[in-house]
């Protein structure tokens, strides 16, 4: 049956070139889909989305939806041009938790395809900037649908509004030497200890997990979550001198000086006459560049565990923040270990959702208050780990310095 | 109509074992170290002598059903049925025959994938939702990303530069494209046009007085009616009361701008993470190919792959080179805007001798 198609001529001109085209996929969906509700669903997106590139604007307007038992997890959009493009007029979005680290079985994939066929537009994206799978276009009883069929076999929502988000981590141990934790085990125990706090959202602002297996931080969680947890080790990295040697011969001794050597942050390598690298691991930050240029001949070490950085976000409302060291190493072996760090989660989501203004991520908080309020707020002793350098500033009341001093001694004493 | 609902089953994030590719799973936490064989490929070798080649690929990240389930297909077809996505959004397929290598990159290309992204390649831009499903969008994001791709489509198959480059668009200012390398993000140029008609009964208005970051929003009654002025002195154009107030539109066809910004670093590698400062503003939003940014963008390309040493990422160039031969080089203006007024902008500030001639 034919249906309304409404030009497109601006976004026809998104079908040439050589990458692949979303509008070329989407009119697919318009004009060779055997379910017309899919034909007219797209047609209609197509035809609102052709009025914004015209316009430069968008037309579409938040609300409430979610299913039945949640207060979260689906973006509602409701169109503002919904006269003239009837058909997408309700195009929701639900937000799937992918398994950590995103693998995915085509059996799965084709499942979760076909449910989507049953109750959505047929476009999805893996994944959004949170981390969700965005099944992308449905009405408000297509969310209910779609939702009580994929829950059934294993999925679940994941967070919209002022909740724990979804998490995410690195591929991490499944595929990638350089990985210093089970990033999988700590994402999935850290974001579902919290599946009401992100079924329901009641919280300041957003939360976020994101765990990376090393440094070189795949996830982005130190600029972007605000719980980040980065795998590290604190012994000796691992040294085969045989490969150093290797590479050496292979691109020279400049190339090793100048790509490795005196790219160190730390200056803690250095080329011995032989061809064999010398490290000092004391100086060592763990930034992970000369193990990322030489991979067979550099690993990481044995005795690995975590850090954890708080307070990471983007721009909204104070400016970018980086997040803060909080616990500079951490060993997640035990299961007390692994335990521990949920309830470090717990205390500091506690502490914020009692302390938070409203609308203020976690980082914006410390900001706020003050590293020092916060660690005493949780419980954290101080650690130099936790700053680029000390106070610059001599503006500050010290009389508690003897105590606080005794405090350090004592806590070293006890380490020792 | 007494339907009895059904309770959801609050099982959180799955376990990924179960759709885990079978030498991912043996060799979980044993994997020895990887090698680059090619653009769009690595060898990840295990202890055990293992050897799993992922191959990566380029697709429109916005997948109709057709295209996801002929990316199973291939999977099914040429690799071993399994698929994993990167955090750009670019599928990965494996497998554990060198000999299958080639075959599963002949199929992706026909199928019209492109095959690359890996280490030092320009990968998939990350984007954001944009006018085809977000709320309070300055821009789209997919055709951004789709016309941007289209010119840079060597960069991400041949893998030549120096270093990584990531590339993100953020259609507000809320940038929730994240740190880039190169970012592309919506900046407004003008306050918000306020539809006084609307803003009481639509907008929670001490909230969004509170949401301003300069405090330049105050409540007022606007022909008898309560409403939220603003002090267009102090307004920054930000947006922020715009997600709360849709009456306050702040979106403009002719005065909402791209800039693009630089330097955004997430890893420690080198040194430690860094965030993207402006380089470029008062770029046309100019669907549906947006060319003058895209051109701003290669230009930023050509002189970081010119002129950066290997391994330097984009902000570490900059650095060894400063901040004024790179406007020289990418000739691109150095206005007031540039230099930072936020809250502790004087650590960006120049207070050394400092200077290259």
């Amino acid at each position: 049956m034919a249906i309304d198609k409404y030009p497109t001529p601006m976004l026809d001109q998104l079908e040439e070139g050589p990458w692949p085209s979303f509008i070329t996929g989407i009119k697919r969906l318009r004009d060779q889909h055997p379910d017309q509700r899919i034909n007219e669903m797209t047609a209609s997106l197509l035809g609102q989305l052709e009025h914004s590139y015209e316009t430069r604007k968008g037309y579409w307007k938040g609300g409430t939806v979610s299913v039945y038992g949640y207060g979260g997890g689906i973006i509602p959009r409701f169109s503002e041009v919904g006269n003239a493009f009837p058909e997408s007029r309700e195009f929701h979005t639900l937000r799937v938790q992918p398994p950590a680290g995103n693998h995915y079985s085509t059996a799965m994939l084709r499942q979760l395809a076909d449910s989507w066929e049953k109750h959505g537009s047929g476009l999805v994206t893996f994944h959004g900037q949170t981390g969700n799978i965005m099944f992308i276009g449905t009405s408000t009883d297509g969310t209910q649908h779609f939702f009580d069929e994929i829950n059934d076999y294993g999925w679940d929502l994941g967070g919209a509004g002022p909740c724990v988000r979804t998490a995410m981590s690195c591929v991490g141990a499944a595929r990638c030497e350089m990985s210093c934790t089970n990033e999988q085990k700590g994402h999935r125990l850290l974001v579902n200890n919290f599946t009401d706090d992100v079924h329901r959202p009641a919280l300041p602002y957003k939360f976020k997990f994101k765990v990376s297996g090393c440094p070189n931080d795949c996830q982005n969680a130190i600029e972007r979550a605000d719980f980040a947890v980065i795998g590290t080790w604190r012994d000796d990295m691992k040294v085969n001198q045989e490969e150093i040697k290797g590479y050496v011969a292979k691109k020279g001794r400049q190339y090793i000086i100048d790509n490795v050597i005196t790219r160190c942050p730390t200056n803690a390598l250095s080329l011995n006459d032989d061809d064999t690298l010398a490290v000092n691991n004391r100086d060592c930050v763990r930034c992970m560049h000369c193990l990322n240029v030489m991979p067979k001949a550099l690993g990481v070490g044995d005795d690995k565990g975590v850090t954890i950085l708080i307070g990471g976000k983007r721009t909204l409302k104070i400016g970018d923040l980086m997040g803060t060291v909080v616990v500079p190493f951490k060993k997640l072996e035990s299961e007390e270990d692994w335990e521990s760090m949920v309830e470090l989660a717990e205390e500091i989501i506690d502490f914020w959702a009692e302390n938070a203004l409203e609308h203020e991520r976690c980082g914006e908080m410390i900001e706020r208050i003050g590293l020092v309020n916060f660690l005493e707020g949780i419980d954290v002793e101080v650690d130099p780990n936790m700053v680029s350098n000390p106070r610059e500033c001599s503006y500050v009341r010290m009389d508690g310095w003897d105590d606080e001093a005794v405090k350090w001694f004592d806590r070293q004493a006890e380490a020792s | 109509m007494a339907k009895e609902m059904r309770e959801p089953i609050e099982t959180g994030c799955p376990d990924p074992f179960q759709y885990m590719h079978p030498s991912m799973r043996r060799n979980f936490g044993m994997w020895a170290y990887h090698e680059h064989p090619r653009p769009g490929v690595l060898l990840h070798v295990a202890k055990n002598g293992d050897k799993l080649w992922t191959i990566k690929a380029g697709t429109q990240r916005i997948l109709d059903l057709y295209t996801l389930r002929t990316l199973c297909d291939i999977a099914d077809n040429y690799s071993d049925g399994y698929i994993r996505f990167t955090i750009r959004s670019n599928p990965e397929f494996f497998v554990t025959e060198e000999s299958r290598v080639e075959p599963l990159i002949a199929k992706l290309e026909e199928a019209g994938f492109i095959v690359g992204g890996t280490q030092n390649s320009v990968t998939t831009l990350s984007h954001t939702q944009g006018w085809l499903h977000c709320d309070i969008p300055g821009t789209d994001a997919s055709g951004v990303v789709k016309s941007m791709m289209d010119e840079l489509i060597d960069e991400f198959r041949q893998a030549n530069m120096p270093n990584r480059v990531h590339i993100t668009t953020s259609c507000c200012q809320i940038n929730c494209g994240g740190q880039g390398d190169i970012a592309i993000n919506v900046q407004h140029t003008k306050p918000p046009k306020i539809n006084h008609d609307l803003v009481a009964n639509v907008c929670e208005r001490p909230s969004v007085v509170a949401r301003c970051p300069v405090a330049a929003i105050r409540p007022a009654m606007v022909n008898g009616k309560p409403s939220l002025e603003v002090d267009e002195k102090k307004c920054i154009c930000c947006g922020a009361c715009f997600p709360p107030c849709p009456p306050m539109q702040i979106n403009d066809a002719e005065h909402t701008k791209l800039a693009i910004w630089v330097g955004g670093n997430h890893s420690n590698a080198r040194g430690k993470p860094t965030f993207q400062k402006l380089v470029a503003a008062g770029i046309p939003n100019n669907p549906p190919r947006w060319p003058e940014a895209t051109a701003i963008v290669k230009r930023i390309l050509e002189a970081y792959k010119e002129g950066a040493k290997d391994w330097e990422r984009i902000n570490e160039w900059i650095e060894r080179i400063g901040w004024p031969r790179f406007f020289e080089q990418v000739e691109l203006p150095f206005t007031k805007y540039h230099i930072d007024n936020w809250r502790g902008s004087r650590k960006s500030l120049n207070s050394s001798t400092y200077i290259r001639f």
